[in-house]
This record gives C-alpha cells, sequence and structure tokens, in this order.
C-alpha cells in the first residue's frame, strides 16, 4: 500500500488537474456561447446564398454549357478532401470523429482507383493525417492567429480551392466538417462543393425570374462566392462544434477527477486510521507486558 | 393597399437589416441603378460598388456596398453582401482608409479587366462620398 505521504500528494495533484479542467470547461462554455450565436447567425446568408443558386440553376436554359463549377468536368479522376479541424487540442473525439469520417471516404476513393489530394485545415488534422497520407497532403493552413473564424480566411480556403480547380487539378472537392448540434452532438459531415451538389431540387419555384445580366454571367459570379460561402460556414459550424465538444469532454474530465480525489481521500483516512491502531495497539501490548 | 415591402440585407456574419416598410429601395446593380418598387417582377441581379438607398416611412438610409446579391421575389427583397457599411456611422477616416485601399487596387497592374473595372468604381464612388 502506498504511504501516507504518497496519497497525500496524489490528491494534491489530482485536484490542481481538477482546477486545470474546470477553468478550460469555463472558457469553453463561454466560447461556445459566442460561437453558437454568430453560427445561428451565419446560417440566412448561406441559406439565402444556395436558394439563389438553386433558382438560377433550375432557370439556365443551356445545361451543357453551364459553368465547370455547377455541372463538373464531366470525370471524377482526382477528388480533392478539404478536411477542416482544429488547431487546439483536448476537444474529446471532435478532431478524431472528423479524421474518421475522412479516412473512410479516402479508402473508398483510392479503392476505386482514383487520386486523392487533402488540403488540412487547422494542425490537429494535418497531425493525424501526415503519418498515413503525407503524400497525399498539398496544402496545410492553419489560422492560429485569427481568434474567431472570419469570412476572410473562408474566402482565402475558397479561392485556392477555385484556382486549383480551374487549372484542372482536381474534378470533385469535398469539404469535411463537424456540424454542431448540440453541446453533446456533433455530426461530422462531408459535403460536396464542386461540383455543386443540389439536394432537394424538387421543391423549386414555378416562378420563373428576370436576370440582369444573363443567368451565365451571374452563374460565373455567383458560384465562387457560393463556395467561400459554404467554406465559412463550415468553420463556423467546426468552432461551434469545437468549444461544445471540449465543454463536455472537459465536465467529464472534471467529474472523473473529483471521483478520484474522493477514492483516495476514502484511502487515505483509512491508512491513516490503519496506522493509529496498529501504534495503540502496539502502546497496548507494550503496557501489558509489563 | 400599402405600397410597402420587406427588405433584408445579410451579410455572412449576420442579419445585417431587416425592415418591413419600405417604398423603394435604389440599388448600384451591375448594369446601372436600379430603383425597386413594390410588384416589382421576381429579378435576380448583381452589385456593383455603390449606395444602396432605402425609403421607408421610419426614414431614409444609405449603405455603401463593395459587392453583393440582389434577389427580389414576392415582394421580399433579400441583399446578400460581403461587405457593407451604414453611411452614417461611416466617418471620414474609415472612408479615406477604404478609399485608400480601393485607389491601391486600381492602381495594380496585374489583374483583369473586370477587377479593374470594380476597383475603379470604388474609387469614384467613395470619392463622391467626401
Amino acid at each position: 500500500m502506498a504511504s501516507l505521504d504518497d496519497l497525500k500528494k496524489r490528491i494534491a495533484s489530482v485536484k490542481s488537474t481538477q482546477k486545470i479542467t474546470k477553468a478550460m470547461k469555463m472558457v469553453a462554455a463561454a466560447k461556445l456561447r459566442r460561437a453558437q450565436e454568430s453560427a445561428e447567425k451565419g446560417r440566412p446568408y448561406s441559406e439565402k446564398m444556395n436558394n439563389v443558386i438553386l433558382n438560377l440553376s433550375n432557370g439556365i436554359s443551356d445545361k451543357e454549357n453551364a459553368p465547370k463549377l455547377l455541372s463538373g468536368t464531366g470525370q471524377e479522376k482526382t477528388h480533392l478532401c478539404v478536411v477542416m479541424t482544429s488547431d487546439r487540442g483536448l476537444c474529446g473525439g471532435f478532431n478524431s470523429n472528423i479524421i474518421k469520417k475522412a479516412k473512410s471516404y479516402f479508402v473508398k476513393i483510392l479503392d476505386e482507383g482514383k487520386e486523392l489530394k487533402i488540403i488540412t485545415v487547422g494542425s490537429k488534422g494535418n497531425d493525424q493525417l501526415k503519418r498515413v497520407y503525407g503524400d497525399k497532403i498539398i496544402e496545410n493552413i492553419s489560422f492560429k492567429e485569427s481568434k474567431n473564424a472570419n469570412y476572410f480566411d473562408a474566402d482565402k480556403v475558397g479561392k485556392m480551392a477555385i484556382e486549383k480547380f480551374e487549372a484542372g487539378e482536381f474534378d470533385v472537392c469535398t469539404i469535411f466538417y463537424n456540424q454542431f448540434k448540440n453541446v453533446i452532438t456533433q455530426i461530422p459531415q462531408a459535403q460536396q462543393i464542386i461540383p455543386l451538389n443540389n439536394e432537394g431540387e424538387e421543391n423549386s419555384s414555378e416562378e420563373s425570374y428576370e436576370f440582369e445580366p444573363d443567368e451565365d454571367e451571374i452563374l460565373s459570379n455567383l458560384l465562387p462566392k457560393n463556395i467561400s460561402t459554404q467554406i465559412f460556414k463550415a468553420m463556423l459550424e467546426n468552432s461551434a462544434s469545437e468549444q461544445g465538444s471540449r465543454m463536455s469532454a472537459m465536465d467529464n474530465a472534471t467529474r472523473n477527477a473529483g471521483e478520484m480525489v474522493d477514492k483516495l481521500t476514502i484511502e487515505y483516512n483509512r491508512s491513516r486510521q490503519a496506522a493509529i491502531t496498529k501504534e495503540l495497539i502496539e502502546i497496548i501490548s507494550g503496557a501489558e507486558s509489563l | 393597399m400599402s405600397e410597402e415591402f420587406k427588405v433584408e440585407i445579410v451579410n455572412p456574419e449576420k442579419s445585417f437589416l431587416v425592415k418591413d416598410d419600405v417604398s423603394e429601395v435604389v440599388v448600384p446593380a451591375f448594369e446601372g441603378e436600379m430603383g425597386i418598387l413594390k410588384d416589382h417582377i421576381s429579378i435576380i441581379s448583381f452589385l456593383k460598388p455603390g449606395i444602396i438607398k432605402i425609403l421607408s416611412k421610419s426614414g431614409d438610409e444609405n449603405y455603401y456596398v463593395e459587392d453583393g446579391i440582389v434577389e427580389f421575389k414576392n415582394n421580399n427583397l433579400s441583399i446578400l453582401t460581403s461587405t457593407i457599411f451604414n453611411l452614417a456611422d461611416m466617418d471620414k477616416s474609415k472612408q479615406q482608409d477604404l478609399l485608400k485601399q480601393a485607389e491601391e487596387e486600381a492602381n495594380k497592374t496585374d489583374i483583369n479587366d473586370q477587377s479593374k473595372y470594380l476597383a475603379d468604381q470604388k474609387v469614384e464612388v467613395l470619392k463622391t462620398l467626401n
């Protein structure tokens, strides 16, 4: 059995760990509120943008000559995957969940004999992926300097993707991020952004629009913007998820530390009593023998 | 019957402005200024740098935008933009900053005609504000 002194030290150490995790939980909770707010505020923009594009692509007359960002290059040989993770650790399964989702997608792509290129956003994703897919990672972006997700950063990623697309470096682009559902649930998502995947096309309106200038020009202006917008949305969702995930992870850690302190305290008290009892017995038996 | 309709301006960060007592909106559309009244035909267009004027019962408002998309449908006007400033909140130094940025951009030689045109537009609009 560990000595009394050792137990005392362990209790102190677990207690200080508990303090740290508790503080981290508080910070994450405060940040979460802000991140969640901005994620919710950012939704109207991406939704509206999607709507406009939906209406536009339905109204387009000449589907053959539609911009490539919408209709694709006609082949699916090279896949670009943008894996969005956090820059910091200690946030539970947040990063591993995205990576797991991404990896299963990678395996599928490679099994089909297609080419794979990866862009990682956030250093944690890069750390986890470079061991196995190091040669596939073509770019690693990290926004450690910017405190909150902002549109400017998203635009940078978007522009880079478009540049590569126009240079013919890939045919299909998918982004991986965690969608924020609530504090304990974040759902890893794979969203295809190039070519645009129109889900739920059926609910389009019958109404026809007037376009000024013509559809093609509007579309070719709008599509790059839409990509940045989708990436921005993913960044917002991600940052809310990260804080949520960290909060519940730290909450768990605090609780576990508390349990451990209780257990160790009981053990400490027991051994203290045992030592006293032992001493008493020694004294009494010493006195009796006289 | 009232002659009012609803306008909503959203930027990527948040819903910037919602008003439902608007009588007329003038937007700097790509092919010239466009005034929108109630029961305008459904239209999608995009913006060049300029001033959005919103005329409503509760007072007129002016906004400076650098880009964006307008969609008008069923008497709902949506304006999506990434850069927007309320002229009332914009002081001289902010204007000068923007003007300087725009001028720098316009003087670049390695940009294509379209971005050159847009940058020139920015400079022009910002100059008229001063």
